[in-house]
């Protein structure tokens, strides 16, 4: 398998300068364009383009095209759960389909995901089963699944401490001589500026560690645009630690499906890792607190609309014969009952009991802990002995 | 049985571990070829390799993120900071993932980390070497926090540290490390006092001196020294910062019914106020004074030729021991 080049190397000058201040600021999304470095296979338009590194001859374009839609699916119901008060808070992905869907679909079963907390496109591929996301986002765990479970860790909140844990997991692989084995470490353009992440990069780069860094570039860390975490493009940064870096073009799930099958492949071969930075757009809101109209121009989203990625997927399947209209409507149909069993679901969760805040803290037991249970338990027993009268 | 040093006794512990699990690994900066600025890893790269003994970037957090995703992985990564003033990288990691993961994942997930850390004054030192940041850690639930005071509690504590299931936070005192005692090497891990456990290290009948790390030696000289002035000073090992062991510490200050606990780190907000607050609680009746207590300043980590003032010696904890028995 031919691996990936360091596209970096090709380039001298960023191909991103100095953003203009103020209002245009707000329009520079716009037109920072893909480069010609951006590898595409499917175009806005839905119309395929072929790539020589990048065959993607047997994929399964349908079977991508019902994860986007289902996800987009779950997406939109988790954020009208959460305005009807049943979440606490959601973190949306709407835009980034194609990048989650592409990237997790590449990986084995025996690959590792590590996700920051909006990778619920990856938590599908992997087969989470969804409710352990929504548990998480009304605030009945914070988290709580196995990793190993389906190689898929858990959310990561702290910007970029994951990509460590990725790295070591990596190293493990090594340690354990498995060659069927990779890592993917998931994160956006805002942690490119934590220094875990440099630390991540370096360590894995020295170690020739089996992991791939792919990082969602989605134009946001909150309100601050790319511009304000590094004066590079993103996979450029990459040269610098000695990892091959590619950018690709984040709305097109075979372009990501198949940068990212290339590079976890490289690297179960033992050729070390690589950066992916899928170039993409959050369309909706950092998550349902946030109010981006202060930081971002109408027009703006109404460009990156143009470039959605499930539609150009739409687009290609009924161009190309692929699908007809009774397979959209069945995908639809699908995702409307999806989403209906996860409402439910939802609605039925319980909160969880008193006395479990005071589990999983350590092992064993703990005699200080013990105690504090023991005189929580005793106080609420006080409120049961007056018939709930004081509750 | 035969006297080494502390520093050496830990060295043993590793090697005993390094032996009986192939998981258990040894991280961090200069440990392998060099053996450890401090020389407590000597030895073992050459003996186990790269792959167990690795040295690592020059990074804190890496060293600790990293070590999670190993452990994530089924290993027992032991790390080591190089000294205390330099754990602070890792803070976010150590806080924020390794002592919480087990939490976030409803038990579904363990992190048997150990991180080493040389801590305390003493040795002359220029600025971050000589610190005290263990209250740091003891304040944040899912770390069990420890510290060893001689090197037979040295060469199975760190046994044990790597044996737990729970991350593992373990102070060496750096200024005892050529300290000599006597180790067991054939004493069994089941017959060793629990790792969570205090221990009474000289019986007392007026006095009780809470104390850990590189200040246990400190309390034993000054039990010695009260003993010319007739007065009998039980001195306690608290080996485990947290979790506590309260019922050791309770039932010794309700013999005594004097109560100072003595550390070098700061002592606002310190361990010896949550020490304090919780004696109050338990032994109210049985105390004749207050509970007193003897530490650093509330300053930063002073100069190398002012730290004597800083530190708690024998005289300090007498004064201390003489104010309590004059309530």
């Amino acid at each position: 398998m031919k691996r990936i080049t360091t596209r970096a190397s090709r380039l001298v000058r960023p191909a991103v300068a100095t953003p203009p201040r103020g209002r245009d600021e707000k329009e520079w999304h716009v037109t920072a364009e893909l480069t010609a470095e951006t590898v595409q296979l499917l175009t806005p338009a839905g119309e395929r383009v072929n790539h020589p590194d990048y065959p993607v001859d047997d994929v399964d374009i349908r079977g991508l095209y019902r994860d986007m839609a289902l996800v987009r699916r779950i997406d939109n119901e988790a954020v009208a759960l959460q305005r009807q008060g049943e979440l606490a808070l959601w973190a949306p992905l709407i835009g980034q389909e194609a990048a989650q869907i592409g990237s997790a679909r590449a990986l084995s079963p025996r690959d590792m995901a590590f996700p920051s907390y909006r990778e619920h496109g990856v938590a599908w591929c992997r087969g989470l089963d969804m409710l352990r996301i929504f548990e998480l986002f009304r605030g009945v765990t914070h988290g709580a699944w196995d990793p190993e479970e389906h190689k898929f860790h858990l959310y990561t909140v702290v910007i970029g401490d994951q990509t460590l844990h990725a790295t070591g997991y990596a190293m493990g692989i090594q340690r354990d001589e498995a060659e069927d084995e990779a890592v993917i470490a998931y994160f956006g353009d805002g942690a490119t500026s934590q220094g875990d992440v440099s630390e991540a990069f370096s360590w894995a780069s020295v170690f020739q560690a089996p992991l791939v860094f792919f990082c969602q570039n989605n134009q946001f860390a909150i309100s601050a645009p790319p511009e304000r975490q590094s004066r590079v493009p993103i996979y450029q940064r990459a040269a610098g630690f000695g990892l091959p870096g590619i950018r690709v073009d984040g709305n097109d799930v075979l372009a990501c499906y198949a940068v990212t099958r290339q590079a976890l492949r490289a690297a179960r071969e033992g050729q070390g890792p690589a950066l992916i930075e899928a170039f993409t757009y959050r369309m909706g809101a950092h998550t349902t607190t946030d109010d981006p109209t202060r930081y971002r121009l109408a027009s703006e989203l109404e460009a990156w609309r143009q470039r959605d990625p499930i539609e150009r997927v739409q687009a290609y399947l009924t161009r190309s014969g692929e699908a007809d209209a009774a397979f959209f409507d069945q995908v639809q149909a699908e995702a409307d009952e999806l989403a209906a069993k996860l409402r439910a679901a939802v609605l039925a969760l319980p909160d969880p009991p008193p006395l479990s805040l005071f589990d999983h803290v350590y092992s064993g037991g703990s005699a200080i802990l013990d105690a504090e249970r023991a005189q929580y338990a005793a106080y609420l027993e006080g409120f049961d002995e007056e018939q709930g009268a004081r509750r | 049985m035969s006297k080494i040093t502390l520093s050496r006794a830990i060295n043993e512990g590793l090697r005993r571990s390094l032996e009986n699990d192939p998981k258990v690994m040894i991280m961090g900066e200069d440990v392998g070829r060099l053996g450890g600025v401090f020389r407590v890893t000597d030895g073992l790269q050459k003996d186990f390799g790269e792959h167990r003994v690795v040295d690592t970037p020059l990074a804190e957090s890496g060293i600790v993120g990293t070590a999670i995703g190993l452990a994530l992985r089924g290993y027992r990564p032991v790390c080591e900071i190089q000294f205390d003033g330099f754990v602070y990288p890792a803070t976010d990691q150590i806080v924020s993932q390794l002592a919480k993961m087990r939490y976030r994942s409803r038990g579904h997930v363990s992190l048997p980390v150990v991180i080493r850390i040389p801590f305390g004054g003493g040795i002359g030192a220029v600025e971050h070497h000589s610190e005290s940041p263990e209250v740091f850690f003891a304040h944040t639930a899912g770390l069990r926090v420890v510290a060893c005071a001689d090197p037979a509690d040295a060469f199975t504590m760190i046994q044990q540290a790597i044996a737990s299931d729970d991350p593992v936070i373990f102070f060496e005192p750096k200024r005892r490390y050529w300290d000599k005692g006597e180790i067991d090497p054939a004493a069994s891990l089941d017959a060793a006092l629990p790792l969570d456990q205090a221990r009474v290290v000289r019986e007392g009948t007026d006095v009780t001196l809470l104390s850990y790390g590189p200040m246990v030696r400190t309390c034993l000289e000054a039990a010695l020294a009260a003993e010319d002035d007739g007065r009998s000073v039980e001195v306690v090992d608290l080996r485990s910062l947290s979790p506590l062991d309260l019922g050791c510490v309770t039932d010794s200050v309700r013999r005594t019914g004097h109560c100072v606990v003595v550390h070098e780190a700061p002592v606002y907000a310190g361990l010896g106020a949550e020490i304090a607050a919780r004696v109050t609680e338990a032994c109210f009746y049985h105390l004749e004074a207050p509970v007193l207590r003897v530490g650093g300043f509330a300053i930063p980590y002073p100069v190398a030729r002012a730290e004597d003032h800083y530190l708690p010696d024998l005289d300090r904890i007498l004064d201390a021991v003489d104010r309590a028995s004059a309530y």
